[in-house]
């Protein structure tokens, strides 16, 4: 089938280094992959075209790419998964990265968030003469996140770390549960203490992208999850975050339905007149609209909300 | 003049073996750097999947089986002293390996857990599921980032430099980023640039391993040893030639012929899928070429297994299988065939790593120290077994790191003259300045991995290996006027895999001058005009010495015999 690679090329070197868009026709079949076309026409039509590639087998993690938009291992897209009659690919490089050449992109920022967290095991007092005991079930729960082959696809889609750059970032945050999930680590509360400042573990506003475009299955955004649940089960002191996501469980399930304006006095605190004044403009956008959410004793519990407090109760019974 | 780095001891690889060694030589002391041409966690070393092999003594097991297991399967030609040291170090390593953070499967009683491998009796092999080289390539990252070792990423070693009393004084290399050159003075080089299957077309082989380290050694003037034994791994996919892991038939997994039978219990009525990987390729080589494959290949069953062992053990292989041969694994046996995996030999080095013999019982070159794949001890001579490949770049990883910090606490940093840079300089320069258009590093590539295929594979005979080295002569000649389209200096990989081809051309001649020289059939190279094993005459390994103004020349060493005599080999 003729199929035609619509790729983002940028060569830093050139008279006027912007970025371009350049058209490649290329025969392909059932079993090729994006990778193998880019490497066909690397091969046969154009040497200069840049990427990095090297197990062809989704393991090494060098040919992250965004493809028809979304972050993929251009080894493990098939092109026949994304065409079904001559439409064309979209290659680029990821994104939230600055990009070096073509579809090269420069992670020293990727791998400096990976190292803010600390990610070496650090058991508390010395090694055991043989191997640490663990549950079977843990070490294989821990498979899970080992999977990460740090190809840098979550990041680049991850929609919080393209509007707050000092988000840490899913692959950071997974990496950190792998050592937070560990029973041979010793130092959760200072990891989960960590990660509750800004940038950290709260600042995910859990678009799901990041479990989307994983190639591994790794599921980054399932894991800051279960780190917040953490860290409120280990009484790291609470944050917005932490305090939003409180007050969110509490409203609802005092009334069944979200009091926007509680849950943000909740989260900031009233006493928070920066924060409090901020809101001013919005308020009287909204008010002669009629769009200001009712509150307080005006925002009256739905029908039925017993059943939704006995959903709570039975939430909050030990399994 | 270009900028000069100097630390005491410099890695090349940042695979296992190169991390490990890397962490020892740190250990020791000294300054240590990495260099690496790709990010440390791309390295190959994350395709090992099954496991890594020890005999622990406290669970009853013994460190002369592994070890007699070792020999046996490298059909007598592993030099034994080194396979001692490696068998009895192994426990000490797994446990090591476990504190940094390993995730070893557990069993019941939340200790290792093991599975079996073959060419071993016992189940002996340690793993995570069936992604154990990524497990432990991702825990060593992890500790060099705690060590906060440097770590040149991207960075391109084009050739070894030495003083002038003709020690190794470092390396010259290139920024793949910027262009940049860069002289790394140490007073001891590791190489662990790991193996070269992209000489071979198909490989298991990412498209990185190209025998760097081994030809930037071998040109620096250290010898190569055991070339002519290359692996063919019993369960690759066609075409592009993926492997799926020794761990499904470690776990149970059934080879099948076209007719349904399990065809290994003609040739291994014992072992049978289990027997060594030599022994196995060739028994799926020879129901192929009688007519009882389908399409070239022989099928591997894993449907008894069950969803829930697949799930947990095989993960990684039956994702594998549905990406790239559209197979459930749990519903389905997956056509798989003999494919190019592994270098039984490379760089010689002793049981330190080093590249040199103190006592002068060989040439090499001192100051050089090599580990994993690009090192030759002899440990797996004719055939490696399964899981001691990881097994071998932690245990002679850590001891040539720890030898190569010692070494170099005795030294003072080489002097190497503006001359040797500059050379270096003008060399890279001569063939980035080759025209835009002919002759591509593409066609030459795949014209040497299909030659080299087809003259060196599971079975190999005078005429096939002649033509096909006569082939890599001519390529030769033709890379020399080979075209370099992209003339920039930043992330040119036109360049990069220009040289890379140089250096391959280096190792596909010293293969085929290996296998052509040795007349015998032993381990993997199996040849159908010498059926036999010859001991009397060939029970000694092949050295070939680079001579820039001549062919190579030949050497040979017996080979080590510690405890076990040579025997008729059956599984």
């Amino acid at each position: 089938m003729q199929t035609t690679f619509h790729i983002r090329r940028f060569n830093p070197e050139s008279e006027s280094p912007q970025s371009y868009f350049q058209d490649y026709q290329l025969a392909t079949e059932r079993s090729d992959t994006v990778l193998d076309a880019l490497i066909r026409i690397r091969e046969t039509v154009d040497e200069s075209l840049t990427l990095r590639c090297s197990c062809r087998g989704a393991i090494c993690g060098s040919c992250g790419m965004r493809i028809n938009g979304h972050a993929a291992l251009a080894c493990k897209t098939k092109v026949a998964s994304l065409i079904s009659s001559g439409e064309t690919i979209h290659v680029e490089p990821m994104n939230n990265m600055p990009v070096i050449k073509d579809l090269v992109t420069d992670m020293a920022g990727f791998w400096e968030k990976i190292r803010q967290v600390q990610p070496w095991l650090q058991p508390t007092g010395s090694a055991p003469e043989g191997e640490y005991l663990a549950a079977p079930e843990a070490m294989n729960h821990l498979t899970g996140v080992m999977h990460c082959i740090m190809c840098g696809a979550c990041v680049s889609d991850c929609a919080a770390l393209e509007v707050n750059p000092n988000f840490v970032g899913p692959a950071a945050l997974a990496k950190a549960y792998r050592f937070v999930a560990d029973p041979r680590d010793g130092n959760s509360s200072s990891r989960l203490g960590e990660l509750n400042n800004p940038g950290g573990m709260w600042d995910c506003t859990r678009c799901m992208e990041c479990i989307e475009v994983c190639p591994k299955g790794v599921g980054a955004m399932d894991r800051i999850m279960t780190l917040r649940a953490k860290g409120i089960e280990h009484g790291v002191p609470s944050t917005s975050g932490s305090r939003h996501t409180e007050a969110f469980a509490d409203i609802i399930e005092q009334k069944g339905r979200l009091d926007e304006p509680m849950l943000a006095v909740r989260t900031f605190g009233l006493t928070n007149l920066r924060q409090m004044f901020s809101f001013l403009p919005m308020i009287f956008r909204a008010l002669p609209r009629g769009k200001l959410p009712r509150s307080g004793p005006l925002h009256r519990p739905i029908p039925g909300i017993d059943r939704i407090r006995r959903l709570f109760q039975r939430a909050k019974e030990p399994r | 003049m270009v900028t000069t780095y100097e630390f005491d001891v410099l890695v090349m690889g940042a695979g296992l073996a190169g991390l490990r060694a890397a962490l020892a030589a740190h250990q020791t002391g000294a300054t240590v750097a990495v260099i690496t041409k790709v990010h440390p966690v791309r390295s190959h070393s994350n395709a090992a999947q099954g496991g890594i092999n020890a005999a622990l003594t406290d669970r009853g097991d013994k460190w002369e089986e592994h070890a007699f297991e070792t020999v046996k399967g490298s059909d007598y030609l592993s030099d034994q002293d080194a396979v001692e040291i490696l068998a009895q170090e192994a426990g000490q390593d797994i446990l090591a390996l476990e504190h940094m953070g390993v995730i070893f499967n557990r069993n019941e009683e939340g200790r290792l857990g093991t599975r079996r491998f073959g060419g071993q009796k016992r189940a002996r092999t340690f793993f995570v599921s069936d992604f154990t080289g990524q497990a432990l390539l991702h825990v060593l990252y992890e500790q060099a980032m705690k060590a906060r070792l440097p770590v040149f990423e991207e960075w391109f070693v084009t050739s070894l430099v030495k003083d002038e009393q003709g020690r190794c004084g470092g390396v010259l290399a290139f920024e793949i980023r910027s262009g940049r050159m860069a002289l790394f003075k140490a007073k001891a080089v590791v190489i662990a640039a790991g193996g070269l299957g992209r000489v071979f077309e198909p490989s298991t082989n990412a498209l990185i391993c190209t025998g760097d380290g081994i030809a930037i050694a071998y040109r620096g003037g250290a010898p190569l040893m055991d070339m002519e034994m290359v692996q063919y791994h019993p369960t690759t996919l066609q075409g592009k030639g993926l492997l799926l892991s020794e761990a499904a038939r470690g776990e149970g997994a059934y080879l099948l012929n076209a007719e349904g039978e399990r065809f290994m219990e003609q040739y291994a009525p014992n072992m049978m899928e289990l027997a060594s990987r030599d022994v196995v390729s060739r028994a799926e080589q020879i129901e192929i070429n009688e007519g009882r494959g389908i399409n070239g290949c022989v099928l591997l069953d894993c449907r008894h297994l069950g969803k829930k062992l697949i799930r947990e053990r095989l993960s990684q292989i039956s994702e594998e299988a549905k990406s790239f041969a559209n197979i459930d694994l749990t519903e389905e046996p997956v056509p798989i065939c003999p494919g190019m995996h592994y270098m039984m030999g490379g760089v010689k080095t002793d049981v330190e790593g080093r590249c040199w013999d103190p006592a002068g019982g060989w040439q090499g070159v001192p100051g050089l120290f090599a580990a994993g794949e690009a090192a030759c001890l002899s440990l797996h001579g004719g055939n490696r077994l399964g899981a001691n490949s990881l097994l071998e770049t932690v245990v002679f990883g850590r001891r040539a790191g720890r030898c190569a910090g010692e070494y170099a606490e005795t030294l003072a940093f080489p002097r190497i003259s503006d001359g040797v840079v500059k050379d270096g300089e003008n060399a890279l320069k001569k063939v980035l300045a080759r025209p835009e258009t002919g002759d591509t590093v593409a066609r030459i590539r795949h014209e040497m991995g299909c030659a080299m295929t087809e003259g060196f594979g599971v079975f190999r005979d005078e005429e096939g290996m002649a033509h096909a080295q006569q082939t890599v002569g001519s390529l030769r000649e033709r890379w020399n006027r080979v075209a370099i389209h992209d003339k920039g200096q930043v992330f040119n990989t036109s360049l990069v895999r220009a040289l890379e081809l140089d250096f391959m051309l280096d190792c596909a001649e010293t293969i085929a001058l290996g296998a052509v020289t040795r007349t015998e059939s032993r381990g993997a190279h199996f040849r159908t005009d010498c059926l036999e094993r010859d001991d009397d005459h060939w029970l000694k390994h092949i050295l070939i010495h680079y001579r820039p103004d001549g062919p190579p020349q030949l050497d040979y060493l017996p080979v080590r015999i510690t405890q076990w005599e040579p025997q008729v080999r059956v599984y």
